[in-house]
Formats: C-alpha cells, structure tokens, sequence
C-alpha cells in the first residue's frame, strides 16, 4: 500500500515561528489565507496589505509581495495598488480596531468603489496589539482595560455588525462572516477564504470575509476557552452566514 | 508641443500627465479642483486611470498603494488637505516610495481662506508627519517653471525614492501663460522592477514595502540610511535665482509668486537709484544655502519677503548666511499678496535704517 499524502504546508508559508500569543487563531486564518493564494496559483502576482495590529507582521510569515499600512488605510492602499496593477491579486488584512475604527471610512469607500479587491476582517472583539483596549466590535458587557467595567450602551451603543453593515452597499460581490473557533467551522473558512481571492482572480469585484477569531490573551481565557467564548457569547451577536453573494 | 496658453493647475496636471504619471488620485479643494478635473478628463486618453478619493488621508494612502508599484503617480491638494496627508507621508518616506504631491497653498491657520499664501512652508520643509524624514519641496514662481519642475519632481522622486513636492500657490494655480509642455518619460513606465510591488515574478523574489522597523538598531541603520540619501540630496540638488544681486546693498530673500512681485519692485527701485538684489530659492528643501554663500561685499541687509505672517522661510535664510546681516521681514498673509509698491516702500525703509 502506498502513502497517501492528506496534508502538506503551504508553500506560501515562510515556515518561521510566529510571534501569536499561544491559542491565537490569527495563525489559522494565515495559513487558510496561503492555501488560498496556493491553491489559485496566484504566490508570483499576489500583494499582501499588513495592517497595524497583531498582524502587522503577516509579511513575514507569507512569502509573497507586501507593504505595510498605516493603521486603517489598508483598504486605500489596496485601491492604489489595483488601479495601477489590476493584474496583481491585492489583499488587505485587518483587525476590527483597524478596519472597524479608524478605517472605517477607508473600507467603507473601497466596499462600496467594488473594485475586485480582497478583504480579510479579523473580528476579535478587542484591541490584541495594544493591550486589551475596546473595540468597535467590543461585546455589550465585555471587559476591556478600557472598559474595566464592561462596554455599556448608553456611553459606547452597540458592536458594529461589518458584514451586515457592508451588506447594504449595493456594490460588493461577496460578503460572509466565518470563524476558526472549531474545525467544522474552519472547513467553511477555508472555502469562504478562497472564495475571496478566486474573485478577484475572475474579476468579479470586492469580496469581503469577515473571521471570527480569537484573543485568549487579552480576554484573559485559555485558547480552548476562547474558542467556546466565540461560539457561545460572539456568534448570538455576531451569526456567521452568507450576506452577499453574486453567484448564488 | 507649440506654446499653449494654459492655467497653471492645468499645466501642471498636463506636465504630469506628460511626465508618465498616467494614474491620480485626489479629493476636492480650492484652489486646485482644476488639477483632479482635468485629471479625470485627459487620463482616460493615456489608457490611465483617475481616481476621487474619499478624503486625502485616503489619497495619500492611494498613491503610497499605487507609487509602490514602481509606476508614476501623484496627488494634489491645498494646505488643509495637506495637513491630513501628513501620517502618509511619514509612512511613504520610511518605505521609500516615489510619490508627486503638489500643494496649492491657501490661506491658512484652520479652514483660512481659499485664497493664496506661502504659510505652508514650515509643513512643507520641516516635515508634516512624524519622524526624521525629508521630502524634496520645489517652488516654481511662473508656469513653464512649474512645468518644468513638476516633470523633474517626477524624475527626482523616483531616483531617490522619495516624496517630491511642488510647493504652489493659488496665485500660481490659477493664472494664465504661455507654457510648452513636453514629454519626458523615464526609459520605462515602471523605473524600477527590483523593488517594484507585482513583480515577483520577474524579480524571482518577493519585495517588502516597509514602514516599521522594531529591531531599534534595525530602525537607527535605515534612519541612517535616509539621512545619508538626504545628505546627497542637499550636495547635489539645491537651485536657486540670483536677481541683480552683484552690486545689491539690500537683498530680498522671497520664493514662488511673491518673488514675481519683487522683480517688478526691483525693476522700479533700480531705476530710482535704490541698489537691491534678490536670491530666490527654488528648491526650498533642500534649502539652498549654496546660493547665499560669498555675498558680494556690497550686501548690509537682507529683507524676507513672504506671504507669511511668521516669516517661515526666515530661519533658514539665517543660517545660510550665518546669522551675520542685519535681517529686516515685509510680507502679508492671509490671503493677501504684497503689492509691488508695497514692496518697493519696504525695500526703502529698510535701505533707510
Ligand atoms: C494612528 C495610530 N493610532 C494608534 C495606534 C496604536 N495601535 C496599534 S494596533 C492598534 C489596535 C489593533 O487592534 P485590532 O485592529 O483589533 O487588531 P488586533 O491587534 O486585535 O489583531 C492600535 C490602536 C497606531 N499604531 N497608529
Ligand atoms: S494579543 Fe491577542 S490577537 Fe494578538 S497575538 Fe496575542 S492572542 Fe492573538
């Protein structure tokens, strides 16, 4: 009997330790983005956005072409980047302090301009890279150090809902909120993942995957924990599922 | 091309157009609206594209997307614009990416006016953003120079890898002249594939655009190395005007449209009897201190003339003559331009005390 192969790694993927916490799903949604751009065959033409935050330094784990933004500005860089080189495959990928905060009128814009672009949003609840701080996205009674009693409503409203917020722009292609938090969800992932690229490859214009992911060490939960927290308390607020499609 | 009568946001816009620059992007504001309009009428024709940003943050960010491909591109704005391009333009002169920015400068603090005003100087020269950079900031003071220097911005910003700034004036954005508008094109559209973003391909390797460095000797070495390419920059590229300085008592230090207006003032005072020069600088960084070294014996003073209520340009005219003339300042702001009496009256009295 032969060996039959099941897996092997990415060659997108530089294979050096990161520097995630441990039980930081951010390496997860790495590696679905690398067998992605494998899988398209896309690695020679390929220009990854790093964003500020946890993933600023994504570039060093993913062997393809990258520039780091300023915080938020991915998506504008991408849309400089696409309008000069619409034969690349750019992508942005960006945590929700990025993309939900201070980049808000960023993502909003190249959403809505539908240039067939790629945006990886990394919904984590938190600000990972500074500490614990709140986040758009932060739960209603979520701690945060600077929420220390808990995000309320009447100082800070609700968490911003991306996808569905996006979802009501006429333009993008292609919308869906996923997670990493278990396998059966990262199978869907995956899939929602290179959805994304194989898009932009086809020149169907924006796709946006929003990712439910993790924070063990800033909510202060070990990594099985954390991903039971994704489930139990993000998904009630955050229901993972298709918003926009153009092909369905 | 024959000479053409043209406004100077259209020249400019045309020159860089004829400079290779095929893709903009930028964001409404007077006094430069024409630049983006005529942007978005003409790059079409080239095969290019034009792109209305949603704001000039997001326009900075743009042209540091689209400069980082090696291709030539630029962005334009007016001074509040360009206050919030300042956090890109930190960004871009880490990465060293060659970018065109003009700045059709405004009357100024705040929202200020839409009318013209050297008040940017200081955010220009000295840096809008974080950081020890430079970007090279060219002041034309007529249209065919604005052409001219806006094509070498071009050329100078991608050999150097860097920002390179037309510092204007609403003055000079919206007169008309005769200008001749040529093309001047790199060898290639894409100057330079080895670090060029989309070229992996043919590099056989990938290329980071960085704009972080955590490793602080890491970070100290590539600050040494912009201040080394900074340093050669301020050997090789400082121009200035000398105006009838050989036998000047008095000498103007102006720059840009207000240097227009004391042509004329000297013109006058000269034929009056009244011995006054001028030094213009045309590159304003690097500042060139060059063309203020060995002053004919004659010079007792020098006289800054601006549109600028602080006298911004004063600083650096002081250490390039080394703080040894008496210094006197005329100017107006706000919007408002000297007049060429105005500027004879203060070429007088500084003569007279
Ligand atoms: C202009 C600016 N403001 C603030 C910061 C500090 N900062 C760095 S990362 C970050 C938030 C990151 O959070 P998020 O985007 O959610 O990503 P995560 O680290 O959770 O992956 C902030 C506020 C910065 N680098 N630049
Ligand atoms: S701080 Fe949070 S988001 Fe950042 S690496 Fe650690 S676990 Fe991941």
């Amino acid at each position: 009997m032969g060996e039959n192969k099941v897996f092997s790694v990415s060659k997108v993927w530089k294979g050096v330790q990161s520097h995630y916490c441990p039980g930081c799903t951010h390496g997860i949604i790495h590696r679905l983005v690398c067998e992605a751009i494998d899988e398209l065959g896309i690695q020679d033409r390929t220009i990854g956005i790093a964003p500020v935050g946890c993933s600023v330094l994504m570039h060093a784990y993913l062997d393809v072409d990258f520039i780091e933004a300023a915080h938020g500005r991915a998506p504008a860089v991408a849309t400089g980047m696409k309008a000069v080189r619409p034969d690349c495959m750019v992508f942005a990928y960006q945590g929700d302090g990025d993309l939900a905060s201070i980049g808000m009128g960023e993502i909003v814009h190249a959403v809505n301009r539908g240039r067939p672009l790629t945006f990886i949003f990394v919904n984590n609840a938190i600000y990972g890279m500074t500490g614990g701080q709140m986040a758009p996205t932060t739960l209603i009674g979520q701690k945060a150090t600077t929420a220390p009693r808990g995000r309320d409503i009447p100082t800070y409203g609700y968490p911003i809902g991306m996808s569905e917020m996006l979802a009501k722009l006429k333009t993008p292609a292609y919308i869906e909120r996923v997670t990493v938090a278990q396998p059966k969800y990262i199978m869907k992932a995956k899939q929602a993942i290179l959805k994304a690229f194989r898009n932009q490859v086809e020149n169907k214009g924006v796709s946006f995957v929003e990712v439910l992911s993790t924070c063990p060490t800033n909510w202060g939960k070990l990594p099985l924990d954390a991903c039971k927290w994704v489930i139990d308390a993000m998904m009630p607020e955050y229901p993972l599922g298709v918003f926009r499609d153009f092909d369905a | 091309m024959p000479k053409m009568l043209m406004k100077g946001t259209e020249a400019i816009a045309e020159a860089a157009i004829q400079a290779g620059c095929h893709h903009f992007f930028g964001y409404p504001i007077t006094p430069q609206n024409e630049i983006p309009e005529y942007m978005s009428a003409h790059l079409p024709e080239v095969g290019g594209l034009f792109t209305q940003a949603e704001s000039e943050v997001a326009s900075i960010n743009m042209v540091m997307g689209a400069g980082s491909t090696g291709y030539r591109v630029m962005t334009t704005s007016s001074s509040p614009g360009i206050s919030l391009m300042a956090e890109g333009m930190s960004y871009i002169s880490f990465a060293e990416i060659p970018v065109v920015i003009v700045n059709v400068s405004r009357g100024g603090p705040g929202l200020g006016n839409i009318l013209p005003s050297q008040s940017d100087y200081y955010q220009a020269t000295k840096g809008a953003g974080h950081g020890d950079y430079n970007i090279i900031v060219l002041a034309p003071n007529n249209l065919q120079e604005a052409v001219d220097l806006t094509q070498d911005a071009f050329d100078m910003s991608q050999k150097y890898r860097m920002i390179a700034m037309i510092l204007s004036d609403g003055f000079m954005g919206q007169m008309m002249e005769a200008v001749e508008i040529n093309p001047r094109k790199a060898e290639d559209p894409v100057v330079n594939k080895d670090w060029g973003l989309g070229f992996m391909k043919e590099r056989g390797k990938r290329h980071l655009a960085l704009s972080m460095q955590l490793n602080p000797d890491m970070c100290e070495a590539h600050n040494i190395h912009l201040q080394a390419k900074y340093a050669k920059i301020k050997e090789n590229e400082q121009r200035w005007e000398h105006y009838m300085l050989d036998d000047a008592e008095l000498v103007i230090s102006s720059y840009g449209t207000t240097s227009r207006i004391c042509y004329s003032a000297i013109l006058n005072l000269r034929e009056a009897g009244y011995r006054v020069g001028m030094i213009r600088p045309i590159t304003l960084w690097p500042f060139p201190a060059k063309g203020f070294e060995n002053l004919p014996k004659s010079v007792k003073k020098i006289l800054d003339i601006e549109m600028s209520a602080s006298f911004q340009m004063l600083d650096d005219v002081k250490l390039a003559t080394g703080c040894k003339y008496p210094y006197e300042t005329f100017g107006r702001s706000g919007g408002n331009a000297p007049s060429v009496r105005e500027v004879e009256d203060a070429c007088k009295k500084a003569l007279k005390n």
